[in-house]
C-alpha cells in the first residue's frame, strides 16, 4: 500500500502570522492621505492588540502551506459521501461565480430581475419534477430549516383543521434533526423502532398511530441505506388517521428519477441540495434546503415564491395560511444557481443514471467488505452500506482506530458512530464519481487495516502516523475547547 | 472495550435493561449509570441533569450524556422525585468513566418501594448483556 495515491509528499510546516510578521512589511502601498489626522478616541485603542506587520508574499505561502494540511475532495476520496463531502462538477461553480448573477441587486424590481426571478421559477418547477411533488418553496436555508419548515406546515395544517396533534412518530435510524424540528413545533417525538431487517413494518407505525399524532418523519431511503418497502402501507395507516407523511429527502441522491416521491405517499418534504444537486458541502453553510409538498398543503408553503404570469416573471405572496418567510430575498441564491446548473447540465436521463451509479457503487462497496467487516443488516442497500466493529473488537480495535487509520492511506475517515442503533457503526458512501479503480483502492486499504488490526493492533490505536498532525484528544477538546489561538 | 469477564457489576445495587443502576436508602434512592454503559459510551463530556423538583415515571428520560460517539439518553429505572444532582458531573463529567458506582447522577425520592424489586440482580443484569 506504500504507493496509495495521495499519502507521500512534503508537508510544509507554517508557524501563526502573529509569529512570522516582522516590524515595517507591508503588502499594500496606501495612498497619502489629504485629510487631516484624527486620532482614535482613547477607549477604542487597546495596547495589547497587535497585528503582524506581513508582505503579500508571506500572506499568500501562509494560507497555501496551511491548505495543505487540510484533506479535501480535490486530493482524496471521502467515504462518507454525500453527508460531509462529495464531489461538485466545476462547471456549477463558474455558473455561481458570474458576475451577471453574482452581482444582480436583490432590490431590483422584478421587471428588471427577469433573469434571477425566472432561474428560480424553473429550478421549483424542476425540484416538483423530480420528486412528483405539486409545489415548492426555494426559501430555506438548510436541510434542517426545509424540515423545520415543513413542520411549521404540518402545524398550519392542523391548526387550519382546528385539531390538536401532540405527537409525532420518527423511526430510531433518523437523523438528528428530525425530532429536533417537530419538538420545535411542539409535537413529542414518539419512537418507532426498526424492524429485524432495518427497516419499518407497517405494523409498528400502525400500533403507534392514532389521532393525538400529527403523523410519521420518515427518512426514505433510511439512515442504513435501506429503502422503506412498506412506505405505501405506512402511508395509508397515518392517512387513515387524518395524520400526515413527512419525507427526509437527505437520501434522495439514491433514488433520483427513479421513486416519484409523492406516489409514495409523502405530504410534504425537504431536498437537501448539497447532498443530491452539486452545491457546496460543509462549514455550516450557507445552504438550501427547499420544502415541497403535495396540493392539499400549497397554502401552508412559505412565501413569497417565484411565479410566470402575463408579465413575465414575479415574486409573489402566496398562500392565505402560509408559514411566512424564512430567509430574506431570494434565498441562498448562489446555492441554487449550482442546483440550477447541475439539473439542466445532467438532464433527466443522466440525473437517475446518478442515483444508478451511486447505488451500484453502494453495493460493489458492500459486497467486497461483507467478509472483512461485520455487515449488521445484510440485504441489498441503496446508496450507503453500514458496518460494525464487531468483528475488530476482540483484538481491541475499535471504529474510530479503523476510522484514524485510513488517514494513514489517504481517505478521509467515513462516519461513524450513526446511526445510532448499530454499535460500532461505519457508515460507507462512495457517491456516484467514483472510478471503479479508486473504489478499488478503497476496499483494499480497508481490507489491509483489517489484517492489520490482528497482527498489529497497537498501530490502529496509534493512528493516524503520517498525517501532519497526529490522533487528536477529542475527549479534552470536548471538553476544555480551546476557543482561541 | 472491556469483554463482558471484566465489567465491574456490584451485587449491592439493581439494574435496569437501559443501562442504569439504583441504590436504595431509606425512600430514597441513588441512579447513576453501570460500567457496561460507561465502557460503551466511552469518553463522556457533558451530563444532562435534570433540576432538583422533577418528578419521572419509570421508563422516562431524565437526562443525557454526551461522549466523543454520540448524545445518549437516560431512563429512570425507578419512579420519584429529584432531591438532588451530583453537581461535581458538570465539572467533571470524566468521573463517571473512572467509577460509575461511586459517581452517581441524580438521587430521588421513591413513589414506589416495590418498583426496586423488578429491576435486574447482578447475575440476571450480566445475563441480558450477554444475550
Amino acid at each position: 500500500m506504500a504507493d496509495q495515491p495521495g499519502t507521500r509528499g512534503l508537508i510544509f510546516n507554517e508557524p501563526l502570522l502573529w509569529e512570522k510578521g516582522k516590524n515595517g512589511r507591508c503588502a499594500m502601498s496606501i495612498p497619502e492621505s489629504d485629510v487631516p489626522q484624527a486620532a482614535l478616541p482613547e477607549h477604542c485603542r487597546r495596547e495589547d492588540v497587535r497585528f503582524p506587520d506581513l508582505a503579500e508574499l508571506d500572506v499568500v505561502r501562509h494560507y497555501t502551506r496551511l491548505s495543505q494540511w487540510n484533506f479535501s475532495i480535490d486530493s482524496g476520496m471521502y467515504p462518507l459521501g454525500s453527508c460531509t463531502m462529495k464531489y461538485n462538477p466545476k462547471l456549477n461553480e463558474k455558473l455561481a461565480a458570474s458576475p451577471s448573477l453574482a452581482n444582480s441587486h436583490p432590490m431590483l424590481e422584478d421587471g428588471l430581475n427577469q433573469g434571477t426571478i425566472r432561474l428560480l421559477y424553473d429550478l421549483q418547477e424542476y425540484l416538483k419534477a423530480i420528486t412528483g411533488m405539486a409545489g415548492v418553496s426555494l426559501q430555506p436555508a438548510a436541510g434542517a430549516q426545509g424540515e423545520l419548515a415543513g413542520m411549521l406546515m404540518f402545524a398550519g395544517y392542523f391548526k387550519a383543521k382546528g385539531e390538536q396533534r401532540t405527537k409525532i412518530l420518527i423511526p430510531d435510524t433518523a437523523h438528528g434533526t428530525n425530532p429536533a424540528s417537530a419538538a420545535l413545533c411542539g409535537f413529542k417525538p414518539v419512537a418507532v423502532k426498526s424492524g429485524a431487517k432495518g427497516t419499518l413494518s407497517a405494523e409498528s407505525v400502525a400500533a403507534l398511530m392514532d389521532e393525538q399524532t400529527a403523523g410519521i418523519m420518515i427518512t426514505n431511503p433510511n439512515t442504513l441505506g435501506l429503502f422503506e418497502s412498506e412506505i405505501q402501507q405506512i402511508a395509508e395507516i397515518v392517512h387513515g388517521k387524518g395524520g400526515l407523511v413527512y419525507g427526509d429527502g437527505a437520501n434522495m441522491n439514491a433514488v433520483m428519477g427513479i421513486v416519484d416521491i409523492a406516489r409514495t405517499g409523502v405530504d410534504v418534504m425537504h431536498l437537501n441540495l448539497h447532498k443530491t444537486f452539486s452545491t457546496p458541502h460543509g462549514g455550516g453553510g450557507p445552504g438550501a434546503g427547499p420544502v415541497l409538498c403535495v396540493e392539499k398543503l400549497l397554502p401552508f408553503l412559505p412565501s413569497p415564491m417565484a411565479v410566470r404570469n402575463d408579465d413575465g416573471y414575479a415574486m409573489v405572496s402566496v398562500g392565505e395560511h402560509s408559514i411566512g418567510r424564512l430567509h430574506a430575498f431570494h434565498g441562498n441564491y448562489s446555492v441554487l444557481i449550482r442546483a440550477y446548473g447541475y439539473i439542466l447540465s445532467m438532464g433527466a436521463e443522466n440525473l437517475k443514471r446518478a442515483s444508478q451509479y451511486a447505488v451500484l457503487n453502494a453495493n460493489y462497496v458492500k459486497s467486497r467488505l461483507t467478509d472483512v467487516l461485520h455487515l449488521p443488516y445484510d440485504s441489498a442497500c441503496m446508496h450507503e452500506c453500514v458496518f460494525s466493529d464487531k468483528h475488530l473488537q476482540k483484538h481491541k480495535v475499535m471504529t474510530l482506530d479503523l476510522a484514524k487509520r485510513l488517514i494513514d492511506y489517504g481517505y478521509h475517515p467515513p462516519t461513524i458512530y450513526f446511526p445510532l442503533i448499530v454499535s460500532g457503526a461505519i457508515m460507507i458512501e462512495p457517491t456516484e464519481t467514483e472510478c471503479k479503480d479508486d473504489i478499488d483502492g478503497f476496499i483494499e486499504a480497508v481490507k489491509t487495516i483489517v489484517g492489520e488490526a490482528e497482527s498489529n493492533p497497537e498501530l490502529l490505536h496509534e493512528a493516524p502516523c503520517i498525517s501532519k498532525v497526529r490522533r487528536l484528544d477529542e475527549t479534552q477538546a470536548a471538553r476544555k475547547p480551546c476557543l482561541i489561538g | 472495550m472491556k469483554e463482558l469477564d471484566e465489567l465491574i457489576l456490584p451485587d449491592d445495587i439493581r439494574y435496569s435493561a437501559d443501562h442504569e443502576w439504583a441504590r436504595i436508602e431509606d425512600e430514597f434512592a441513588y441512579i447513576g449509570i453501570s460500567d457496561f454503559a460507561q465502557d460503551q459510551l466511552g469518553d463522556i463530556v457533558f451530563v444532562d441533569m435534570p433540576e432538583v423538583g422533577d418528578s419521572f415515571d419509570q421508563g422516562d428520560e431524565f437526562g443525557s450524556l454526551e461522549s466523543v460517539k454520540a448524545v445518549s439518553e437516560m431512563y429512570m429505572p425507578l419512579s420519584g422525585e429529584v432531591v438532588e444532582i451530583n453537581e461535581d458531573l458538570s465539572e467533571s463529567p470524566e468521573l463517571l468513566n473512572a467509577d460509575p458506582y461511586e459517581n452517581w447522577i441524580i438521587k430521588i425520592r421513591m413513589e414506589d418501594l416495590e418498583d426496586y424489586d423488578q429491576l435486574l440482580d447482578a447475575e440476571a443484569y450480566l445475563e441480558s448483556l450477554e444475550e
